[in-house]
């Protein structure tokens, strides 16, 4: 009765009747509806639109939060059951998120909403795009080696992407892309829409990479590797750590070799050691001298120290020059991370003898362990709002882009600020972790559904052609479900005046 | 692919939502906070499993009842048929009172709490009422007119009051039905027979052969409709006062032989802002602003 004023989406349109109306089975629930064309299923949230399985459940409203709401809680979780709502006054924004879409996009998006800032009469168009062309950025936090670069990602055995370039601390991929989705087997497309769909709606997602390791990504999670969990980001290459912690090495020890597989660095002969007045020790590492200090390829990259092959670190060492050295000189060696770590004392050979670590020195290392970051894995949507979704929000397309290009038109996936690539087109990258929760949908073509908004100015949307007929006021959708977000900068809020340009001093 | 439970309060702070595919509920409790704070932690828990409990036996489920012997096991399963099988010989389905039967069995595990002082399960407008003695009345607005919610007025049920399910069904509605009812909402001892009730007048407002109403196979609009090949209603033309008159004769008979019968307690039925009352309807007094053109009691 009353609880069920709540609007729901339009149904999808029946089509004209065709001889043989094709079912689908919708797999979002246990139910397992068979959906005819043109109905939805018996929860009205999926339908079923010449044969694609749309989602076209209530809007989602986002609410303005100061402060962390998360207020969709997950099951049965304990810790942040009945916190509720922690809203603002009702300065509601509304997001895409089950909006519902009409694909191909050939009418006006599901909604076009006003509401108002600051005196002026803003408008915003709410789709949920369906992207063919999409796919997401992984940068797994991690020094030991996945992969090598180009090597292919697989997700049940299927290729869903390959690794990239090696970036600080880290080792990017690149997964789906429209060839991985339409461009191969028809399993090699699902598993790839399975495993975006899944990374997007920050669940785990086991890859495993040829010649190269099984990684377990989760967005805002701690990778975990070959089923290592790996804790900490590097604080930094080997030499950066030498110059970070020289000072509390070298009253200490007499050299101390951070063990990298980019760059390793020994205290005595890098700069930072110099300024300090490390007298040389005599080593000799292994690997292409770079400059004094730092070492490339002291080894081959693995899953030992400081993401290189080697268990042992004495291995990097080819000797100890007789000249220079002393016995009882005191070596550190240790990893990017503080997670490796061993230490040395010459013996009358020059023969470094594993010894137990003084107190000092075990500190220095836990300080290490304390400068690193945590290990994150981050998920990014990036997706294309092509031509089709553009004529939802206006009758002349290629206008909605300009209008993003002179930034008149703010645009958010999930109330989430986003990156615009350059270029043409609206390619968007997006943080899947700023957007609500399980705000990602698919269709079997394969291809994502990811909410998408496009805010301007009323003026504006009615100079690009927009559809001014189906404007409704925010008002109206009152009785909507919600949900708010984490996010909680506001300078996120998409309606804010520092958005456009029309707000910036010339 | 297939999503989780999920719950949360809802912005009022007070009234708890439980979300699994078809199934929403909109619970609220009222009684001291740990009271209300646990109660709504025991219809979390109990929700948890409770559509895969039911889809197991779905196939069962879909099928007329007939006879005696229930042929089916979970706990709100069996419910749903007995509920069912008290309409024999009429042609139903144990589905016609899922939706009561889900509300039932959450409230159940609610008010395993002591101390409530009331408590209701809204799913989806079939409704289980929890009221301790002595408690505050339930007031629950009915929808006489799908486009104006506010309309037109309240039934109250007081705590001596022998209802304790409130069901509303109608061709407008989420369910396919075989009538043409706008709604029809019934008053019972309890919500799964309330929803059985509800279905079935809903079908027995009707005007059989009537050249306005467009009728398809329930199966080639839901492949997996209960219903199989029965012809429902899927558009109401123009119908004259009489016709509308006919039709809620039919359905008000059927709901007198209802209550003659002890099945229900009483029913409001409402086609084209015609409606009829059946047996004892708690209905408050109109509001003011009600179109009196709509409401013909």
């Amino acid at each position: 009765m009353t609880d069920e004023t709540a609007t729901t989406m339009p149904p999808a349109t029946p089509r004209p009747r065709r001889e043989k109306p094709a079912k689908i089975r919708c797999d979002a629930c246990p139910v397992l509806c068979y959906i005819a064309e043109g109905r939805a299923g018996a929860c009205d949230r999926y339908a079923n639109v010449e044969g694609v399985l749309t989602r076209v459940d209530p809007l989602v409203i986002l609410d303005r939060t100061v402060q962390s709401g998360g207020e969709l809680v997950s099951f049965l979780d304990k810790e942040r059951e009945w916190e509720g709502d922690i809203v603002q006054p009702p300065a509601r924004f509304v997001t895409a998120v089950g909006a519902g879409t009409t694909y191909p996009d050939y009418k006006p998006a599901p909604f076009i909403v006003s509401s108002q800032m600051d005196g002026v009469d803003m408008v915003t168009v709410v789709t949920e795009g369906i992207f063919s062309y999409c796919g997401v950025k992984l940068k797994i936090d991690t020094d030991r080696h996945l992969g090598n670069e180009t090597a292919t990602v697989r997700y049940r055995g299927e290729p869903v992407g390959h690794v990239t370039t090696g970036e600080y601390g880290s080792q990017m991929m690149s997964l789906g892309g429209v060839h991985h989705l339409t461009g191969g087997s028809k399993k090699e497309g699902r598993a790839t829409c399975d495993a975006l769909l899944n990374l997007c709606n920050r669940q785990p997602v086991e890859l495993t990479i040829d010649d190269g390791v099984s990684i377990v990504v989760e967005a805002g999670k701690a990778p975990v590797i070959d089923g290592q969990r790996e804790e900490r980001m590097r604080v930094g290459c080997g030499s950066a750590a030498i110059g970070m912690f020289a000072q509390q090495w070298f009253r200490h020890v007499d050299e101390v070799v951070v063990v990298d597989d980019h760059i390793t660095g020994v205290l005595s002969e890098h700069q930072a050691g110099k300024l300090l007045d490390v007298p040389p020790t005599g080593i000799k590492i292994k690997g292409h001298k770079s400059t004094p200090g730092r070492y490339f390829r002291v080894a081959e990259p693995g899953q030992g120290w400081g993401g290189t092959n080697i268990e042992d670190p004495l291995t990097i060492i080819d000797r100890f020059d007789t000249k220079v050295a002393w016995p009882g000189l005191k070596m550190l060696m240790v990893s990017t991370t503080g997670d490796h770590s061993a230490y040395f004392v010459l013996d009358d050979d020059l023969n470094p003898v594993p010894t137990e670590m003084p107190e000092a020195v075990r500190d220095s290392v836990l300080r290490v362990q304390e400068n690193c970051e945590p290990a994150l894995c981050s998920v990014v949507f990036i997706g294309g709002a092509g031509g089709s979704l553009r004529a939802g929000v206006t009758e002349n397309p290629v206008k909605l882009t300009r209008s993003v290009r002179d930034m008149l038109t703010y645009v958010t996936s999930g109330g989430a600020a986003v990156y615009i690539w350059p270029g043409g087109g609206i390619t968007y990258m997006v943080d899947v972790t700023q957007m609500p929760e399980n705000s990602f949908g698919y269709v079997p073509t394969p291809a994502l559904v990811a909410p998408i908004e496009f805010t301007m100015r009323l003026g504006d949307y009615e100079a690009l052609g927009g559809h001014m007929a189906s404007i409704r006021p925010l008002e109206e959708l009152g009785g909507l479900g919600h949900r708010t977000t984490r996010e909680a900068e506001q300078g996120h809020w998409p309606v804010l005046p520092h958005h456009f340009s029309w707000n910036r001093k010339t | 692919m297939s999503a989780g439970p999920h719950h949360r309060l809802l912005p009022d702070g007070h009234r708890l939502h439980l979300g699994h595919g078809p199934i929403d509920l909109i619970i609220q409790a009222d009684g001291p906070a740990d009271a209300v704070a646990m109660a709504y932690r025991h219809a979390v828990a109990r929700f948890d499993g409770l559509l895969e409990e039911l889809v197991s036996e779905l196939a069962l489920l879909r099928q007329p009842v007939r006879g005696s012997e229930c042929p089916v096991h979970g706990p709100i399963a069996r419910r749903m048929w007995q509920a069912a099988s008290r309409f024999q010989p009429a042609f139903v389905t144990p589905m016609a009172s899922v939706a009561g039967a889900v509300a039932e069995a959450v409230l159940a595990a609610l008010v395993q709490v002591p101390g409530l002082e009331r408590a209701s399960v809204n799913n989806g407008g079939d409704i289980a009422l929890y009221l301790a003695p002595g408690a505050r009345a339930w007031r629950l607005g009915v929808v006489v007119d799908p486009h104006d919610p506010a309309s037109p007025g309240a039934l109250q049920i007081e705590a001596d009051d022998p209802a304790r399910g409130v069901a509303t069904s109608g061709a407008k509605g989420r369910s396919h039905s075989l009538g043409i009812a706008d709604s029809v909402t019934v008053i019972a001892a309890d919500a799964p027979t309330a929803d059985v009730a509800a279905t079935l007048l809903a079908n027995a407002v009707d005007l059989p052969d009537h050249p306005a109403i467009e009728r398809e196979p329930a199966e080639a609009l839901s492949p997996d409709s209960d219903l199989g090949n029965c012809p429902v209603t899927v558009h109401v033309g123009a119908l004259n006062d009489d016709a509308v008159a006919t039709a809620l004769n039919a359905g008000e008979s059927a709901a007198e032989a209802m209550l003659a019968a002890d099945r229900i307690l009483g029913a409001v039925l409402v086609l084209r802002g015609m409606v009829r009352l059946v047996g004892a309807v708690p209905l408050m007094k109109p509001s003011e602003n009600t179109n009196g053109k709509l409401l013909h009691v």
